[in-house]
């Protein structure tokens, strides 16, 4: 019966279509996780003026720490697990803390995550606690629609991986999980992959911080869909490709941006000296910090090879966290990477992450050291702690002997 | 007097009009426990969403402010229905979707039938409309 179609009728703009098995869907036939999945779509839909829902083939959820989710995000879980399973493959984003190496938070705080977790394990989540699931999981072929909420995911999915998404939230990537589905709009349409709007590079970029301002100062511009970069190598490292993302993933509502000369944008705005200058002076807040932080986004194999390289046996003169995936953290024990690095004075946290995580906080640091713009941006707004922002290669510098 | 609507999640309610001018932070501005809006510019005006239709422009702030939704109407004290006058946000349509309070969004020509219509009402806390966005109406009564 999947071809029998339902008209939606709608007085103001464009049909909604559903497939019988979706209208069967929402109207509660398999039970409230899947109606209550199917409004999510179906309203998104609506805003965003689709006029159908498509498969798609990965779902990456956000909303899976207790910091940024609270009591009601837990029983909302709680409920949607009674009944809800994932359709697709679906990995989900970090929690508060490490599941294996619990640390010194109040016990309410620990049980509320464990249940949020239990929660999704009950669905039918891989338990990934990652928000680089682009770094860990094998890759679907181009072209492949999938739905992730993280952003900084979306964005590099969108804009390197020929992968397409929009810019998922908690819920509706949650929604896609459970039906498989999503609403045909923004950046799942081809025409709105082309740049409206150009950011125009005038500077040398020399490190991944650099990306990650350029990335802050575009998503904070770039009101929607994609961005131009204009002047800018199309040839960039993970380190470089993953703080770029986040930065435009963290300032705004922009999913992806294409590197290189465009006739096609309409408005031009340019990255100069004062542009760098002032999104840096916003974001770092310190001139020197407490502990050092590497991992917003969770790190990958890569930037581990890259830190050891750099620390060439030194030894970190500030403690220092590393947040990275559990499964990227056993392949570097393999490897003798995490030990080598733990020698120099870095200790490792899995399943979490920089941002949001209730690990650093005002009550234990006034001010912390990292690469991170998204970390800079949350630990500002949500942490209150205050950042000193460096690039990864003068932290070694400066904070090694 | 019946206004034409956009339906966003499907559903018929009633109730008192608390039409609202700003756009509202629904993590920073709502009290989820007992429905109290309270104004960041520290206006003193008690508003309280329990059994309204509450027309406002859009949310702002964070998305989990779609979990605030949630707990409102878990706790019995959220709006019977929502009506968007700016844009739809991703906050306000998941919100209302998993809470399953019907939404619809107006343009300008309609919020201004909307804003003539309470500006002649002497009572105006008292004032019940309808929504109904299957039929993608609302009711001035």
């Amino acid at each position: 019966m999947e071809g029998k179609i339902i008209l939606y009728y709608n007085l103001v703009s464009k049909l909604m279509l559903l497939t019988h098995e979706e209208e069967k869907g929402l109207s509660g036939e398999y039970g409230e996780a899947i109606a209550s999945a199917y409004r999510i779509l179906v309203a998104i839909g609506e805003a965003t003026d689709a006029d159908k829902l498509i498969p798609i083939q990965w779902a990456h959820v956000s909303g899976v720490n207790y910091n940024t989710i609270g009591d009601s995000g837990l029983e909302f879980l709680r409920q949607i697990s009674l009944e809800g399973k994932t359709k697709v493959r679906t990995t989900i984003n970090p929690m508060g803390f490490d599941r294996e190496n619990l640390p010194d938070l109040p016990p309410e705080f620990i049980a509320k995550q464990i249940q949020i977790a239990q929660s999704y394990e009950k669905i039918g989540t891989i338990p990934t606690f990652s928000c680089i699931p682009y770094e860990i999981m094998s890759l679907p072929i181009g072209g492949t629609q999938v739905s992730f909420a993280e952003s900084n995911a979306a964005v590099l999915a969108n804009s390197h991986l020929d992968l397409v998404t929009n810019k998922e939230s908690a819920l509706s990537a949650l929604a896609s999980a459970l039906t498989g589905k999503s609403p045909y709009s923004e950046l799942r349409i081809e025409e709105n992959r082309t740049p409206q709007l150009e950011i125009k590079n005038e500077l040398v970029l020399k490190d991944e911080l650099d990306y990650g301002l350029l990335g802050y100062f575009t998503g904070k511009n770039a009101k929607k869909n994609c961005a131009g970069l204009c002047n800018v190598s199309e040839r960039l490292d993970m380190l470089e490709l993953k703080s770029l993302s986040a930065g435009i993933g963290t300032s705004g509502s922009c999913g992806m941006f294409r590197v290189g000369d465009r006739s096609t944008a309409v408005e031009r705005i340019d990255f100069g000296e004062k542009e760098m200058k002032n999104t840096y002076d916003e974001l770092s807040t310190a001139d020197d910090g407490e502990i050092i932080t590497f991992g917003s986004p969770q790190l990958g194999m890569n930037e581990l090879n890259k830190i050891q390289t750099l620390m060439d046996g030194k030894k970190f003169s500030k403690p220092c966290k590393i947040f990275c995936p559990r499964t990227v953290y056993c392949r570097g024990e393999k490897l003798g990477i995490t030990k080598s690095l733990e020698r120099s004075g870095a200790s490792f946290v899995c399943d979490a992450c920089t941002c949001l995580t209730p690990l650093i906080c005002k009550k234990d640091y006034d001010s912390i050291i990292t690469n991170s713009v998204k970390a800079s941006y949350y630990m500002k707004t949500s942490n209150k702690v205050s950042v000193k922002l460096s690039s990864l290669k003068s932290i070694v510098d400066n904070y090694t002997q | 007097m019946n206004i034409k609507c956009k339906r966003i999640v499907s559903g018929k309610a009633w109730g008192k009009l608390l039409l609202v001018r700003e756009p509202i932070n629904f993590l920073g501005m709502v009290n989820s426990s007992t429905g109290d809006l309270s104004y960041e510019h520290g206006s003193n005006a008690k508003q309280n969403l329990k059994g309204t239709i509450l027309i406002f422009p859009n949310s702002s702030g964070s998305s989990v402010g779609a979990y605030t939704i949630f707990a409102l109407k878990k706790n019995n004290v959220s709006p019977n229905g929502m009506i968007c006058t700016n844009i739809v946000d991703i906050t306000t349509a998941s919100g209302c979707a998993i809470s399953n309070i019907p939404l619809a969004s107006i343009g300008k020509k309609e919020l201004e039938k909307v804003t003539s219509f309470y500006e002649s009402l002497t009572f105006k806390q008292q004032t019940l409309i309808t929504l109904d966005t299957k039929k993608e109406i609302i009711k001035l009564s």
